[in-house]
């Protein structure tokens, strides 16, 4: 899915805040508060996995995503998943922040939607699944990704759309985040790790000699390139 | 249109507030439906801001560097490495530790959400999670580095590892030549976090 999450190479930006990393804690204390809710959501069963929270976390609002902060996409991936289960309702939410103090002005990231059928809360252990099936593609082999945006969570990002790499890695199979996401089961597939020429990303960005970008792709999203002549 | 520095710096607060009340509103009702566990706040704040942290990382550094026969496992399989040191309070799928050599420099990053190797460096720094760093470093990794300080000779590589899926990255930083005769522990109390995000070279 295209969306604000999908950071990697948008233009713009602005420095680094260096200084903001001295000592990362969780303070002020509602970054615990929204952890341990998270946490708690896991537990529940609310937030049935990792890939249906972190495409809670794609679809809130986009302005909110920049402005509220890393644990402020965590409250709104919180409240989307809670109201798509059914748990607690927004207006429930509402009642209780002005209760404490919150304007009726405030912005609020959550937009739940529907929550998937077929979604059920899984083994919160390791997504590492072996397959029966040997895997396509091996490493030195040149590979392209697809051209297409997927209309909901997928793990390929913009940047290495329609891009030419080498697989340098081979990682067994895992489960697809794709599928997961929306209900439609684990469906392990093989992932491996893809480098890019920088420069054949952006052409236009700085130069440095040898530079490559490495990601970690199923293999669904890659199909063969023939070698170059 | 005037510029108020003091009522910006009002409308910053206001951002601010506006997840940080709601963030409670909901820990509170969390609480009362028996979802959240009263104490389990606290609790997080234990175990992130004390037990799991950088120094977890640290030691596997040190060790890599005065046990050749663990850097190389360390490198051929970080999650065997890890579960040796037994580290409480956080668990990896799979780790997967890149070593900077003369050649070549490695720097980790996850641009689609905030993707971090949290059982062996603890809590993600700010400037890792925000889009600045997120958006930049895949696109002009130099660039970046020069603003933490760190310059790369023009004729090594630098490779970026963006952490797409479940797998971690964590830097196996260069050992400077002046800390040879270092202790194992020493060592470990001076290989930082930034060394092993691949932001910051050790001197």
């Amino acid at each position: 899915m295209d969306g604000i999450h999908d950071q990697g190479g948008r233009p713009g930006n602005a420095p680094i805040d260096t200084d903001s990393g001295a000592a990362a804690a969780l303070d002020p204390r509602w970054h615990a508060a929204v952890f341990a809710s998270i946490n708690a959501l896991f537990a529940s069963g609310v937030a049935a996995n990792t890939d249906y929270f972190r495409h809670a976390i794609e679809r809130i609002d986009p302005d909110c995503y920049l402005e509220h902060g890393y644990y402020g996409r965590w409250l709104g991936a919180a409240e989307t998943m809670l109201v798509e289960a059914g748990v607690i309702s927004t207006a429930e939410i509402d009642a209780r922040a002005r209760e404490r103090g919150a304007s009726s002005a405030d912005r609020v990231a959550a937009r739940p939607g529907t929550r998937p059928e077929g979604l059920t809360p899984g083994d919160a252990g390791s997504a590492q699944r072996t397959l029966a099936a040997a895997p396509r593609y091996a490493i030195g082999e040149r590979v392209r990704t697809a051209r297409d945006a997927q209309p909901g969570h997928t793990r390929l990002p913009a940047y290495a759309r329609d891009a030419v790499g080498t697989v340098i890695a081979w990682h067994d199979g895992w489960v697809f985040p794709d599928s997961h996401a929306h209900g439609r089961g684990e469906d392990p597939q093989h992932l491996y790790t893809i480098a890019f020429e920088r420069s054949a990303l952006w052409p236009d960005s700085e130069a440095g000699p040898g530079d490559t970008v490495c990601l970690d792709l199923f293999e669904p999203y890659l199909c063969p390139e023939p070698d170059a002549p | 249109m005037t510029h108020d520095p003091d009522q910006e710096q009002d409308q910053q607060d206001d951002h601010a507030a506006e997840p940080a009340i709601r963030a409670e509103a909901l820990e509170s009702l969390l609480i009362e439906k028996g979802i959240l566990d009263p104490a389990a706040v606290d609790e997080v704040i234990e175990r992130y801001n004390e037990r799991v942290g950088p120094m977890n990382g640290a030691q596997l550094v040190a060790r890599a560097w005065v046990d050749e026969d663990f850097r190389a496992l360390l490198l051929r399989d970080g999650t065997e490495a890890v579960n040796r040191f037994e580290f409480r309070g956080g668990q990896v799928d799979k780790l997967v530790v890149v070593e900077n050599t003369p050649a070549v420099h490695n720097v980790v990053v996850c641009t689609l959400c905030s993707c971090y190797p949290w059982a062996v460096l603890g809590l993600p720094p700010k400037w890792y999670k925000d889009p600045a760093y997120r958006s930049r470093v895949v696109r002009e990794p130099r660039a970046v580095l020069r603003e933490f300080g760190t310059r790369l000779d023009d004729d090594v590589s630098v490779r970026v590892w963006d952490s797409s899926a479940e797998i971690r990255y964590m830097v196996l930083p260069e050992r400077p030549p002046a800390w040879a005769d270092l202790s194992e522990e020493q060592l470990a109390s001076r290989v930082t976090r930034d060394s092993m995000i691949g932001v910051e070279v050790l001197a």
